[in-house]
C-alpha cells in the first residue's frame, strides 16, 4: 500500500498560469491593431451590403469619403421615416447635400492626393436604384468620378436568398 | 544597515487588466470590409461637347431592368446567371454573328433601370458584366502572353486591356 500512498501525494501539478497574460496580451494586440475606430462616429441607417466577387480593395482608407444609404435605424424611424435615407458623416441629409460634403472631403486633402479620392457608397441591398442615381448625378457635377459600390465578398446569388 | 529585500510587486492581477482591455477592444472591432467595386462615372454632361457618335444596334448589348427587378437582355428575359455568358459571346462575337457585335472595340454593354429597381440587382448585373470582361481579359492575356491578367506587366496590362476596352454604357431613368 506504501506505493500507492506515495503516488497520491504527489498528485497533478497544478499547471502555471504566469503565461496567461502573455497570451492574452498578444490577443489584446493583436485587436487593438486591428480595430478601426469608426471616424464617422454613430451609424444612423442599417446597411446590409450586396455580395459580389469581382471586387478590388481599397488600399489607401484615409482617401475615402463614405456615404451611407439605408432605412433609419429603429431610433430614428419616427423622426425619419422608414424611407432609405442618405447619411453624411454622423449626420442625416439630403440628396443636395452630397455635392458639397465630397468637396469639403476634398479640400481638407493635400494637393496631390485629390486626385486620389474616392468616393464609396455603402448602400443597403434593398434600396431604390432611384436614390443611387440621384447620388451619382450629384457626384458627377462635382468631378468626383471615382466611386466605389462597397460591397461582401460572395457570389451574387446569395443577393438573392431570402 | 539592514539590507531590505526588495518587495516584488504581484503580477497577478495583470491577466485581469488585460482581459478587460482585451474584451473592450473585441467589442469595439467592426472587422470592416472594404471591398468593392469600382466604377468610374462619365465626365459631367458639357452642352458645347459634339453629339456622341452614332452606334450600330448591332453593337449593343441592351439590357433592361424594370422596378419588379425582371430583366431583358436584347428583348429576351434572362436571369442574372446567364448574362456572364451572354455578355462573353457579345463580346467576342467579333462579326461571326451578324446580329452580335463586329470586334469587342465597337461592343457597348448598356444597362437601363428604373429609379425602382433595386441596388442589389443592379449590383449583380454590374458584378456579371465586370466578370464577362475580366473573363475574356483573362483568356486573352493566357494565348498572348501565357499569364493571368493580373500577373501582366502594366504594359502588357494596358495591350490587353485596349483589345477588350470595358464599354459599359448607364442611362439615367427620368424622374
Amino acid at each position: 500500500m506504501g506505493k500507492f500512498s506515495k503516488k497520491k501525494d504527489s498528485g497533478t501539478p497544478a499547471i502555471s498560469t504566469a503565461s496567461l497574460p502573455d497570451i492574452v496580451f498578444m490577443l489584446l494586440f493583436f485587436f487593438m491593431v486591428a480595430t478601426v475606430m469608426r471616424e464617422n462616429g454613430e451609424k444612423k441607417v442599417t446597411v446590409r451590403m450586396p455580395s459580389a466577387d469581382q471586387v478590388k480593395k481599397i488600399e489607401k482608407k484615409s482617401l475615402v469619403s463614405y456615404i451611407y444609404v439605408g432605412t433609419p435605424i429603429k431610433k430614428y424611424q419616427a423622426k425619419f421615416g422608414k424611407e432609405p435615407r442618405i447619411q453624411l458623416g454622423d449626420a442625416f441629409a439630403n440628396v443636395t447635400d452630397v455635392g458639397p460634403f465630397v468637396l469639403k472631403e476634398k479640400a481638407a486633402k493635400r494637393e496631390e492626393e485629390k486626385p486620389l479620392m474616392i468616393t464609396s457608397i455603402k448602400a443597403d441591398t434593398d434600396v431604390g436604384m432611384g436614390i443611387i442615381t440621384d447620388i451619382k448625378e450629384e457626384l458627377r457635377k462635382v468631378n468626383a468620378l471615382k466611386v466605389n459600390y462597397s460591397t461582401k465578398k460572395g457570389d451574387v446569388v446569395t443577393n438573392f436568398n431570402k | 544597515m539592514a539590507k531590505r529585500k526588495l518587495q516584488e510587486i504581484n503580477a497577478g492581477s495583470m491577466a485581469d487588466i488585460a482581459f478587460l482591455l482585451l474584451i473592450f477592444f473585441l467589442v469595439t472591432t467592426t472587422m470592416e470590409s472594404n471591398y468593392g467595386i469600382r466604377r468610374k462615372l462619365p465626365p459631367p454632361e458639357d452642352k458645347n461637347q459634339p453629339p456622341p457618335p452614332v452606334i450600330k444596334k448591332k453593337n449593343v448589348l441592351e439590357i433592361v431592368i424594370n422596378g419588379n427587378d425582371q430583366m431583358m437582355i436584347e428583348e429576351e428575359p434572362a436571369d442574372v446567371k446567364d448574362v456572364k455568358n451572354i455578355a462573353i459571346e457579345f463580346i467576342t462575337n467579333n462579326g461571326k454573328d451578324p446580329k452580335s457585335s463586329d470586334s469587342p472595340q465597337k461592343a457597348v454593354i448598356s444597362i437601363k433601370h428604373t429609379r425602382e429597381t433595386s441596388y442589389k440587382m443592379y449590383i449583380s448585373v454590374y458584378n456579371e458584366l465586370i466578370a464577362a470582361y475580366n473573363n475574356v481579359r483573362n483568356r486573352y492575356a493566357k494565348q498572348k502572353y501565357g499569364k493571368p491578367f493580373e500577373k501582366l506587366t502594366e504594359d502588357e496590362q494596358k495591350v490587353v486591356k485596349d483589345a477588350f476596352p470595358q464599354k459599359i454604357a448607364e442611362s439615367t431613368p427620368k424622374r
